[in-house]
């Protein structure tokens, strides 16, 4: 009978832990939500998206800024696209698990998607910036960010290639396709969830990224004229602002809760997506 | 093998592609691995831990106080997130009604994508100061460690709900049978079952702490000593390297370049770890 009481008091406890831990995880995320909230949204408006920097981003907007965000992230996509959707139709419809490139090219993107990202700004700045003579630029920052986001990229659009049944691909052989035209047109719009869910989560890595573009984008706060000037992304201006800038975070809270309004955004649609199409979790990890 | 001709072109083109997304990883190696030659032949490796400190303009490069920086930081953020994170994967799976465990599973996936530089911001001007109050600067280990755990948590939480989620439902019909209670249920025959992915995610996320660069340069207050105490500042590996690379020259450079390096095998080495302890996953 004691036992049966302990056993009982030992459940009621585990209870309270397990709420009590689940209110503490939640009680931070909203603090940190709230606190960049009521300090940054008074800033953030038109005017301020768009106007640009002065006094060292103390004062004015961050529209320069957002110009080089979204140039670094489309340099990064476009060439992080081809090659990814390429090598995801390749390890998902041409190759089986025991080939030997196969393998070796999965294993190979294993350890990639674990590089940290400091050290992908270590590698763009010797083989972009030096070795390939672009300096700090706004294409060597894009360029780094590519070979980042390229295993998470693979990694989606491969499960959105394997989800498909395979009668399609029976039935297109069957009426004489040939495995490029069923590429082309059945099997790529019937792969459109993954892709889509692999672009989004992409673009919220991209834009997420701080330490990789620190020596290969640069810190300059001016609007890029071409893709070889250098260029501040929104992160590293936050950085910039909150470290190096006294006074100024006022404006690093408008900027963060800019980019942490972006993140949860597109993370929300990319989660939501593969959630809805793709019926799994392919999780923003 | 094709009746088409268009088919081997395709075939021969996406090879290529394929090939050249999985050399990239051979090239960061190479040109870190280059770049860090140079230090290398000149200073030595034996250097990198025998010297006194971390002068770099005076031609010393111990980077021990570093490493002893990252291990503390990475050990008091992975102690604190694994059970945490265990437990909200318990809470999800096991304690919370459906109403609840839905949002706070997304809730937990959107802590995962906020960027490093966001957390490392709020820190910096939230919990900075907090410490502060206890005992100035405020900059210190402990300010380190509580922003890397709430980084690290939805790593160590996402895998350990699937893991926790796939632990076969007949197992706990079989428990409720018995007359087990729910935590009893949970301690002994969930947890050893998902015992898998849940170490698989553990190692994930200590591969996260330790390469983990902005949070941990904004909060931590990067001076170059072993800490003493909570309290003190420490610099780690990577906010070393962020540091410095703007203006490190010659073997200075190559250093920061050979501490990458070192950076790149503890996390190759700890991914490997992971893959290992998921294989039990697949085969239990």
């Amino acid at each position: 009978m004691d036992s049966l009481a302990r056993s009982q008091r030992g459940e009621k406890l585990a209870q309270v832990v397990m709420w009590s831990s689940a209110a503490l995880v939640s009680a931070v995320f909203l603090w940190m939500l709230s606190d960049l909230v009521t300090n940054g949204l008074g800033r953030v408006s038109w005017e301020f998206l768009t106007s640009s920097p002065s006094d060292s981003g103390r004062a004015g907007g961050i529209g320069p800024i957002v110009v080089s965000t979204l140039l670094i992230v489309s340099v990064a996509m476009v060439v992080a696209i081809p090659i990814g959707v390429g090598t995801a139709v390749y390890l998902a419809e041409f190759t089986s698990t025991e080939s030997l490139l196969g393998r070796l090219v999965r294993r190979s993107l294993d350890v990639l998607a674990g590089v940290p990202s400091i050290v992908f700004g270590l590698f763009g700045s010797a083989f972009f910036c030096k070795t390939l003579g672009l300096g700090f630029s706004i294409l060597s920052g894009g360029l780094t960010l590519a070979c980042m986001v390229l295993p998470i990229l693979i990694r989606s659009v491969e499960v959105g290639f394997r989800e498909i049944p395979d009668h399609y691909r029976l039935s297109a052989a069957a009426l004489g396709l040939s495995r490029t035209s069923t590429l082309l047109h059945l099997l790529l719009p019937a792969a459109a969830p993954g892709l889509a869910v692999g672009l989004v989560l992409g673009i919220g890595r991209a834009a997420a990224e701080t330490a990789a573009l620190i020596f290969t984008s640069g810190y300059v706060d001016r609007t890029p004229e071409s893709v070889l000037d250098s260029g501040r992304a929104l992160s590293v201006h936050i950085f910039d602002l909150s470290m190096n800038v006294p006074g100024g975070t006022p404006n690093a809270y408008a900027a963060a809760l800019v980019l942490l309004g972006l993140l949860l955004l597109i993370n929300g649609a990319a989660s939501g997506l593969a959630h809805r199409w793709l019926g799994r979790n392919i999780a923003t990890l | 093998m094709s009746r088409f001709r268009v088919d081997e072109g395709l075939l021969w083109s996406l090879r290529g592609v394929a090939f050249l997304a999985g050399t990239i990883v051979v090239f960061v190696v190479a040109f870190v691995g280059w770049e860090a030659s140079a230090a290398l032949r000149s200073v030595g490796l034996s250097r990198f831990v025998t010297d006194p400190s971390w002068y770099p303009s005076e031609g010393l490069y111990s980077v021990l106080p570093m490493l002893v920086g990252t291990v503390l930081v990475t050990a008091g953020a992975v102690l604190t997130a694994t059970p945490l994170g265990i437990m909200a994967a318990i809470f999800c799976n096991h304690y919370a009604p459906a109403f609840v465990a839905r949002p706070y599973r997304r809730m937990i996936e959107l802590m995962s994508g906020i960027p490093s530089v966001v957390y490392g911001f709020w820190g910096l001007v939230t919990l900075v100061p907090l410490i502060a109050q206890v005992e100035p600067p405020g900059t210190s280990l402990l300010a380190g460690i509580m922003i890397l755990t709430v980084m690290i948590l939805p790593t160590v939480t996402l895998f350990a709900d699937s893991s926790i989620g796939r632990v076969s439902e007949e197992y706990t019909r079989g428990a409720a049978a018995l007359g087990l209670t729910r935590w009893a249920t949970v301690c002994h025959v969930v947890l050893p079952a998902a015992r898998p992915g849940i170490v698989a995610g553990v190692f994930l996320a200590t591969a996260r702490a330790i390469g983990e660069t902005m949070a941990v340069l904004m909060v931590c207050g990067n001076v170059v000593k072993t800490p003493g105490s909570l309290f003190d500042p420490v610099r780690t590996l990577t906010a070393n390297i962020a540091l410095e690379m703007a203006y490190a020259m010659g073997d200075h450079r190559s250093a920061l370049f050979v501490t990458g390096l070192v950076l790149f095998l503890l996390i190759v080495a700890l991914v490997w770890g992971a893959e290992l302890a998921g294989e039990g996953r697949a085969r239990g």
